[in-house]
Formats: C-alpha cells, sequence, structure tokens
C-alpha cells in the first residue's frame, strides 16, 4: 500500500507530556494526605511490635490510670512486668496505646473494604444503567429505595439479624454507598457513551462488552477513585460512629468508635479515654480527604483544563 | 491624524508555570484608531485572544501576566492601573464582545437588565433613565420590539439575537474602544452577515475604534480598515487592508491566504462510477406520541431526504446549524436509527436491520467526525485504535499492525507513531489518525462530518488534500458534511443544500454555485464572508 507517491514526508510528533500520575504525585495534598495514610496503615500493620500488649487484657488492678502513669501486667508465661501506660488506661484496666494502635486496623479494613466494595457494586450497575436505556429506569428507582435507608438503621437491623461483627458492619455500610456510586457512574458514563471515539467504535463494529471494556469503562475510572477516597474517609467516620452508639463491632474489640464509647462516661475525669483516638480519628479522615481532593484536581477530567 | 485610541507597543505577556512557551505574546505593536476596524487575524496559538485580554485587563490571573511593554487607551497607560481602575475603565470606555453569546449572558437576568447593569456601574441614572437608554440602544443594534424584548431571558432569544444584546450592552455607554473577540464564529453564516454590518453601523455611528479578533480571512476582508496578521505570539505583517489581503509580503501571510480555499469551484468531470449510497424518502424524527405523552412535540429532523453518491464521488451537504446534515450522516452510519426511508450500500437497504444485522456490513461505511479532540479515546494508543476495528473482523493481530502501519505513511504520519497516545498529537494530526483508522477498514462509503471544522485553515487544507488523496486512491464514495461554502466549493463533485431537515435544492456544484435556484441557497452565497475577495486556494 505504501508506494512512492503516497510515502510524503511524514510529520514530528509532539514528545510525551507529564502523565496523571505523574502529575499526581507532584500535588501537594496527595504527598501529604498519602504521607499520612501510609502512616497509619504501618501503624495497623505493624501493631504487634509498637511497645503494644494485648488490647483486650482486662486488669482491674490499673484502672482509669491517667497517660504516663506505671502499671504492672500479668504476662502469657504467668510473670508480672511494669510498663509505662502512654495513653492511660480505661475503666476496664486496659492500655489506650494498644487498643489506639490496634483501632487502626478495624478502622482501615471497614473504610477500605466498604470503598472497595461500593465502588466496584456501584460501577458494575452504573454501566449497566447508564449504557442500557431499558435497564436504566428500573435500576434507578431501585437505587433511590436503597438510598432511602439510613446507614445506621440499617446497621441496627443486621447487628440484631445477624451477630455483631465488622462484617455486619461493612455491610451496613457499604449498601448505602451504592447508590451514590451508581448515580455518579451513570452520569459520567451518559456523558461517555455520547462521545466521538465511542460512536467512532461502534462504527468500527466493536461489540457491545468490548465497547463498555475498552472505551467507556477506563474513561470512567479517574473520577471514581476520587470518590473511592471520600467514601473510604465517610465509612471510617460512620464506622465508629455506629461502634460509639454501641451498633457496631462488639466492645471488647478496639476500634475507635468503641474507645471513645468506653470513655465517655468517665469524660470529665479521665478525657486521655476520647482525645487519643479521637486525633487519630480526625486525622486519618483529614488526611483521606485532602488525599482525595489532590487526586481530584489531578485526574479529573472535569478539573483538568483540557490542553 | 488624531491621537490612536488604542496604542499597544513591545507588549510581550508571560506564560508562567511551564507549557511550551514561555510568552503568549513578544514584543508586538499595533494601533486602533478612531473609527477604524483592526482585524487581528491568526491561527490558534497566535497570542491573538490573549492581546486582547491583556488590553482588557482580564488576563488569567497566576497564569499570565504582562511583562512589559505598554497598552495605551487614548493616550492613558493601562498596564499600571490597578483593579479598581480598570473596572471604572472597563464598560466605559472599553468593552468587550465575546465569541459565545449565550455563555457570556446571564442564563436568569432579563436581557434588559444585563444592559441595565453597565449604566447602573457607570452611570447615576434612575430606574427610568436606565430603562429608556437601553429601549435606545435596543433599537439602535436593531432589536425587534425592544419594549417587548427587554424582559425576555437569553434562552428565548436566537444567537443572533443574543450577540446585539451583548453588542448593545457593550456599545451602550460608548466607549472609545470595542474588542470583538471572534464574535461571529459561533453564529450561521446568515446570521453572521447580520452581526458584522451591524458592528460596522454601529462603529460608524460614533466613530468607535474596534479591534476585531478573527480567524476567518472572509469576514477580514468584510469587515477590516487594517489587518495584524499575527502567528505565535508576534505580528508578522499590517497594514491596510487591501494592501495585506491583496500584496501580502510574509511568507507566513502568503501562506494563510493560499490556504483559504477559493469560493469558485473547479471544473470537474462528472463521476460515473456505480452508485455506492442511495437514501430514499428518509426521515428521522424526534419525540414520539405515545400513550403516557399524547401531547408530545414531534421534531422531523430529517425529512424526506433522498440522495446518492457514486464510486469516488464526493457528495456535499451544506447547510447551517439544525439543518439535519449531520443527523443523515449518522443515519447513513447507523449511529441513530432512520424513522423512515431506505438507506441503500452497495444495494443493501440497511435502514431497518438491527443492531446485530447491521454489525457486519459496518465495515462498508467509516465515518470521521468534527472534533478531533474526542474523536479518540484518550486512554488507547493510536495503534490499538486503528487495530481495533479490522481485528473485530477477524484480522489477526499481526496483521492489522501491518495494515496500520501502512496507514500510518498513506496519511502521512511516521509508522513509530503507533504507540503514542492521542494526546501527544496536534488536532490535524489526530484527524489524520482518525482518517487511517476509517481506512483501516476498508470501507465504501467515508462520511466526513465537518472534518475540518475544528482546524486551522492552513492545516485544513492539509486534512482536504488528504482526503482527496485517499478517496482517489480508494476509490471511495464520499459524504462530506459542511457549513463552509468554500470547502464545498473545491471538495464536493456535487451538492445537497439543507434547510430545516429537508433538501431545498441538489446538483453539481458548478451548477449551484453557477445557478442557484433556493432562495435559501442564494442567501447563503450572499452571506458568505469575503465573497468579493478572490484568495489564493483552489
Amino acid at each position: 500500500m505504501a508506494d512512492a507517491a503516497t510515502t510524503g514526508p511524514t510529520i514530528a510528533v509532539a514528545p510525551s507530556r507529564p502523565g496523571a500520575s505523574t502529575r499526581a504525585l507532584r500535588n501537594p495534598g496527595v504527598i501529604g494526605g498519602g504521607v499520612v495514610m501510609v502512616l497509619v496503615v504501618l501503624i495497623g500493620l505493624l501493631a504487634p511490635w509498637l511497645g503494644t500488649i494485648d488490647p483486650t487484657a482486662i486488669n482491674p488492678a490499673a484502672r482509669n490510670r491517667v497517660p504516663g502513669a506505671e502499671f504492672s501486667i500479668r504476662t502469657d508465661t504467668g510473670e508480672r512486668i511494669k510498663m509505662v501506660a502512654r495513653f492511660g488506661t480505661d475503666s476496664l484496666g486496659r492500655d489506650i496505646y494498644s487498643r489506639v494502635v490496634y483501632g487502626a486496623r478495624v478502622s482501615l479494613l471497614v473504610g477500605v473494604v466498604v470503598a472497595v466494595i461500593s465502588i466496584t457494586a456501584g460501577l458494575f450497575i452504573g454501566l449497566l444503567a447508564g449504557f442500557f436505556r431499558w435497564l436504566d429506569a428500573v435500576i434507578m428507582r431501585i437505587m433511590d429505595g436503597l438510598m432511602a435507608i439510613p446507614a445506621i438503621l440499617l446497621a441496627i437491623a443486621m447487628v440484631s439479624l445477624f451477630r455483631a461483627g465488622v462484617f455486619a458492619v461493612i455491610a451496613a455500610i457499604a449498601v448505602p454507598e451504592i447508590p451514590r456510586v451508581v448515580r455518579l457512574v451513570r452520569s459520567i458514563v451518559l456523558g461517555v457513551r455520547e462521545e466521538p471515539y465511542v460512536e467512532a467504535a461502534v462504527t468500527l463494529g466493536t461489540p457491545t462488552a468490548k465497547l463498555i471494556w475498552r472505551h467507556v469503562l477506563p474513561n470512567t475510572i479517574a473520577p471514581l477513585i476520587v470518590q473511592g477516597t471520600f467514601t473510604c474517609a465517610s465509612a471510617i467516620l460512620v464506622e465508629a460512629i455506629l461502634s460509639f452508639l454501641g451498633i457496631g463491632v462488639p466492645p471488647e474489640v478496639p476500634t475507635w468508635g468503641n474507645i471513645m464509647a468506653e470513655g465517655r462516661q468517665v469524660f470529665s475525669l479521665y478525657p486521655h479515654n476520647i482525645i487519643y483516638p479521637g486525633i487519630m480519628l480526625a486525622a486519618t479522615i483529614l488526611a483521606v480527604n485532602v488525599l482525595g481532593d489532590g487526586l481530584r484536581d489531578t485526574l479529573d477530567p472535569k478539573m483538568a483544563k483540557r490542553v | 491624524m488624531t491621537a490612536p485610541v488604542l496604542e499597544i507597543s513591545n507588549l510581550s505577556v508571560a506564560i508562567h508555570g511551564g507549557g511550551d512557551r514561555a510568552h503568549a505574546v513578544r514584543g508586538i505593536d499595533l494601533t486602533v484608531g478612531a473609527n477604524e476596524i483592526v482585524c487581528v487575524v491568526g491561527e490558534s496559538g497566535s497570542g491573538k485572544s490573549v492581546t486582547a485580554q491583556s488590553v482588557m485587563g482580564l488576563l488569567p490571573k497566576g497564569l499570565m501576566s504582562v511583562e512589559r511593554g505598554s497598552i495605551r487607551l487614548q493616550g492613558e497607560e493601562l498596564t499600571s492601573k490597578s483593579d479598581a481602575e480598570l473596572r471604572a475603565i472597563r464598560g466605559q470606555r472599553m468593552s468587550m464582545v465575546f465569541q459565545e453569546p449565550m455563555t457570556a449572558l446571564n442564563p436568569v437576568e432579563r436581557v434588559g437588565n444585563q444592559i441595565a447593569e453597565v449604566l447602573e456601574i457607570h452611570t447615576d441614572l434612575d430606574a427610568r433613565g436606565r430603562r429608556e437608554r437601553v429601549l435606545e440602544i435596543m433599537r439602535a443594534v436593531h432589536l425587534p420590539d425592544p419594549e417587548h424584548m427587554i424582559d425576555a431571558y437569553p434562552h428565548q432569544l436566537s444567537g443572533g439575537q443574543r450577540q446585539r444584546i451583548m453588542i448593545a450592552a457593550a456599545l451602550v455607554l460608548d466607549p472609545a474602544l470595542l474588542i470583538a473577540d471572534e464574535p461571529t464564529t459561533a453564529l450561521d453564516v446568515t446570521t453572521q452577515a447580520q452581526i458584522l454590518s451591524l458592528i460596522r453601523e454601529m462603529q460608524g455611528r460614533k466613530k468607535t475604534g474596534v479591534l476585531f479578533i478573527t480567524h476567518d480571512f472572509g469576514v477580514v476582508s468584510d469587515i477590516a480598515d487594517r489587518v495584524v496578521v499575527m502567528q505565535l505570539g508576534r505580528v508578522v505583517e499590517q497594514g491596510p487592508r487591501d494592501d495585506v489581503l491583496r500584496r501580502p509580503r510574509e511568507p507566513y501571510t502568503k501562506m494563510l491566504m493560499a490556504s483559504v480555499p477559493s469560493i469558485t469551484p473547479p471544473k470537474r468531470a462528472a463521476v460515473t462510477g456505480a452508485v455506492t449510497l442511495e437514501t430514499r424518502n428518509l426521515f428521522k424524527t424526534y419525540g414520539k406520541r405515545s400513550f403516557f405523552q399524547p401531547k408530545a412535540r414531534v421534531t422531523n429532523a430529517v425529512s424526506d431526504v433522498s440522495l446518492s453518491v457514486r464510486r469516488g464521488e464526493t457528495l456535499g451537504i451544506v447547510g447551517e446549524s439544525g439543518s439535519g446534515k449531520s443527523t443523515v450522516a449518522r443515519c447513513v452510519a447507523r449511529l441513530v436509527d432512520p424513522s423512515a426511508g431506505t438507506i441503500a450500500v452497495e444495494g443493501r437497504d440497511i435502514a431497518a436491520l438491527s443492531e446485530s444485522q447491521v454489525r457486519p456490513l459496518r465495515r462498508r461505511v467509516q465515518i470521521v467526525f468534527q472534533d478531533p479532540y474526542r474523536s479518540l479515546n484518550p486512554r488507547r494508543t493510536v495503534g490499538e485504535a486503528i487495530i481495533e476495528g479490522p481485528m473485530n473482523y477477524g484480522l489477526s493481530r499481526d496483521d492489522a499492525v501491518k495494515r496500520a502501519r501502512q496507514l500510518m505513511t498513506t496519511v502521512h504520519l511516521s509508522p513509530d507513531a503507533l504507540e503514542r497516545y492521542p494526546h501527544q498529537f496536534s488536532g490535524g494530526q489526530r484527524q489524520r489518525i482518525c482518517i487511517a483508522r476509517a481506512l483501516a477498514m476498508e470501507p465504501v462509503l467515508l462520511i466526513g462530518d465537518e472534518p475540518v471544522s475544528a482546524l486551522d485553515v492552513s492545516v485544513q487544507a492539509q486534512v482536504l488534500k488528504l482526503l482527496d488523496e485517499v478517496r482517489q486512491k480508494f476509490d471511495l464514495a464520499v459524504l462530506f458534511i459542511t457549513h463552509d461554502l468554500r470547502i464545498a466549493a473545491q471538495v464536493c463533485d456535487r451538492l445537497a443544500v439543507m434547510q430545516k431537515g429537508v433538501i431545498v435544492e441538489q446538483g453539481t456544484t458548478a451548477d449551484v454555485f453557477a445557478n442557484p435556484q433556493h432562495p435559501y441557497t442564494r442567501a447563503l452565497f450572499e452571506a458568505a464572508p469575503g465573497r468579493h475577495q478572490e484568495f489564493g486556494g483552489g
């Protein structure tokens, strides 16, 4: 095909510009939020090696100690050791420092799993609703119905139906979160579906499944990553609220919400019960939100200037 | 001669935060005298809009700033003025008309109030006095029934009427300088002609100096007293209109002028190949009356369109926005389902086929879209875009890549660029890639839906040349949708003129241009900008 007549001068192609991921990694919000998040994840993962003791160990002899007080505990092997309660102890004599450090595990688990579940389910349902007109009305009315259920009410129902536990909490938070993602995905898909490159793919005879997979889905992901971080932050917060209200994770499991609930009655005398988990919770949620804002500035095509 | 209204000398505007240029505008000099229209003409990236923004003090904050040079309005330096001082000057002594009249007007405010706002800020007229002045200026810009229209909202007005409102608001205080930034680019040609003559008239009324930004040499030849040609932030050439347009000195100006297609169609032999596409009585209606909505409004986007294209022939469909020309193209490509009629591609009717029946036939008809920035999936490489179609029809990956490499050569791009992503290409290059993607399917019919409308004039000429090359090389039938009569004259063998969904006139390009039958066709030709000016191309 390439004969002499058509082999004209070829045209120089512009050099590569920094990609979205590079730009994201230069954003101060992404860096700041990311660093704090990495720290919290490390704290959660490395909890046993951070000078903690069993966060559920009750020690009636050392109740309500203020931060910095010394107390002694009996180890599994039976010998007594002295240690410093860095963040004090609660009304059952449990070490608050250990509970806060272990609490990061539950909070992150809930945040990440809820984000993954709601984004995955929401993406799938939203793609269907956005792409197939005949499914749209049916799906969206179901989603409207789901949206009417408050997370707290659902959590109470799930906990009374099944055993209270992390997974009941995750389900209770994730279900009302899904319709929000579905709405977002649907609105993006409705726009992307009309893009000329999607129409071009139709005229290239691309089957519908491939059309969605190759052309619609990749252009829906960026805003979803952003939505995912906000969902994660809100899930961590809702989990803390549910635990605080006593309808979430069982009270012996260390979560930030449980620690605060436990310390509520003695707050005026021993504020450390609430302050330390509170600081961790606030810092984590702030970090996730700042990270999400930074990602939105760099990834969301609506925010980025079209060059 | 009296002192100029606007005097820009040695102006440089710096771009902050990287990009491929450090300066948007570099060391430019230009003047606008009283009662004079100066056209700044250039391609995208020439810095013409930045020049206008720096005069108004509207440079995007933090992104650009005036680095050196001076801007004097009636002898008064503007670059050293504070924001508050500039606000007092804007609207009163200089004002601006923008490209897009819908977005430049506030959609939830009555148009009369939007004009009156200027008076409220800069004068101490009371409400009655303001209303009087607004009515007066609305009459002056020839808006019909001003007493009624003064209380209308922008969406109730046509595009041309909105632009008249914008001009009225800009001129209500009789500023010494009017800056018009592509004020007619978003309008249809017939409306454009009216707005241009209005600007001429209003400018003569109070001897206003006008700085008119445009990319269209046709508009320049209709309206300019003097012309300033800009390229990459510098002034290439300036002078009186006839000097610049008839005797351009600089090679860049000559090249631009030569790129403007001539409005005189060349002689063409009739094409006698086999009929590739034939539509009969094609209809497309939107909004259906149903049991639930017995009074739904039904719009005929396309009604009773019958046309045919032969092998090796280019049929042009010309018309203004809303004429249904794109809908015809999308019906033929089966991107929308026609409501009635037949579409025969190589004798086989595809109008009523279901999606699964039509899929095997899709490769025969390919389409190139208007917007090169949205026609390619930003997350897939150019190579993946080109091989996608052939692989859908069973070609192996290796063979598809081989074909893609050959096609890249055909469209004059380096085959090695197949690994790149679309954002690394310019608009013209992307349109070449879209053409290669369409050709990879080995179509018999290629539809161009305004394929060069979003491109600069010099790039336009190159892409049109490429389209002509591939038409000859592959003996394609081409359906060419355009609003631009100059392009239609040069590209098309035959023309169909559409208005409100109906083909009002059809014939060979030479016949339609030499002897237009329908009044609408004649109106289109009358309105074509710069029709008395012969340009180099063609």
